[in-house]
């Protein structure tokens, strides 16, 4: 009975909380905007350097929030690095022999690679980016490391810190360059946009595929004798 | 009520249905799939209010790709942590050991030898 009263409790709280969230969302619905963001965006994507507004957004405009990102993705990566114990980021006993896996990857591992070069620059000028391209790469470093396939790069050493900062470090150098010039901070100069932005894009692609990846390597804790959860009881 | 407010209503009802989760389940990645269901729900509204004049706004839709790649990392880092507090105290709850359901505990105990 207790119970039954404290689920009935809680349910009237979310849906308090859902109801008077829907009154914001349909009262925000209703005035207009401030600015005119679209058509401000729209107006200045001349000097962005790229032609997609959004990738215009991320790089540039916004490229703070973008750098902040990295930064954030940096830290979560090196935590999970540090939870996890040094000889599972190498486990022979999660490698499969499954040989469709197998089958499967020489097929589709280099098609995925090129699929996320493909999505990184399709970035400038139609939907993709370093974020996409990214995470196809991560998904084939996952692939691969579940075939088997080994990895040196993701040992913790040197080889897997520099991995994890360069996105971070090219960005922030780039950022700290353009103020030492005497511009803002994060401020491209006008005539290096598109190749800096290429830069920026390209070591951030290659950074978020590592952090992504050594998320999924550092998540099972298997120092001692405990199973893979799903294998044997 | 055009079609982009309703992509908002239903990132309403996505942050309820997570709320109650989140506050309701137990096992530490249920909580976490409801937390995620409530940063679904925020993205789903922030790109479903930022179309209603017909017109998609880039700005918005940045933020939100910002947010799920942050979103993304934040959830595996969380993974971890919950396999490494599963791995050290044979629990999948934040329950204190002491009460009934501290029945998995032994059993993990068990499994490991001595506890870290």
């Amino acid at each position: 009975m207790r119970r039954f009263f404290g689920v009935t409790v809680l349910a009237a709280v979310c849906l308090a909380f859902a109801g008077a969230l829907m009154i914001t969302v349909w009262h925000i619905s209703g005035t207009q905007a401030p600015v005119d963001l679209p058509g401000l965006l729209a107006e200045n994507l001349e000097a962005s350097g790229v032609e997609h507004p959004i990738t215009a957004v991320l790089l540039n405009f916004r490229s703070y929030d973008t750098l902040l990102e990295i930064g954030v993705l940096v830290i979560a990566g090196i935590a999970g690095i540090s939870m996890a114990k040094t000889t599972s980021l190498e486990d022979p006993l999660l490698r499969t022999s499954d040989s469709l896996l197998y089958a499967l990857q020489r097929w589709f591992v280099p098609l995925m690679l090129v699929l996320a070069g493909y999505l990184l620059w399709a970035g400038s000028d139609r939907p993709g980016g370093a974020f996409q391209a990214g995470a196809v790469l991560a998904a084939s470093g996952v692939m691969m490391r579940l075939g088997g396939i080994p990895m040196e790069f993701l040992r913790p050493g040197v080889l897997l810190r520099l991995g994890l900062a360069l996105g971070f470090s090219v960005f922030l150098l780039v950022a700290v360059a353009s103020a030492m010039a005497g511009d803002a901070f994060l401020a491209y100069p006008e005539a290096f946009n598109k190749p800096l932005i290429l830069v920026i894009e390209t070591v951030l692609t290659f950074s978020i595929a590592m952090v992504l990846l050594a998320l999924f390597v550092s998540a099972p804790v298997n120092g001692a004798e405990e199973p893979e959860e799903g294998e044997r009881g | 009520m055009t079609s982009a407010l309703l992509y908002a209503f239903a990132g309403v009802a996505l942050c309820g249905i997570g709320l109650f989760g989140f506050l309701r389940l137990q096992h530490l990645l249920r909580k976490l799939m409801a937390f995620n269901l409530i940063g679904s729900g925020v993205f789903l509204i922030m790109v479903g209010l930022a179309q209603r004049n017909g017109q998609p706004d880039p700005v918005p839709q940045a933020l939100v790709l910002t947010g799920i790649v942050v979103a993304i990392a934040a959830t595996a880092l969380a993974v971890v942590l919950i396999r490494r507090y599963y791995h050290l105290s044979g629990q999948t709850t934040l329950a204190e050991p002491a009460r009934e359901n501290a029945r998995p505990k032994a059993r993990a105990v068990n499994r490991e030898g001595a506890p870290e």
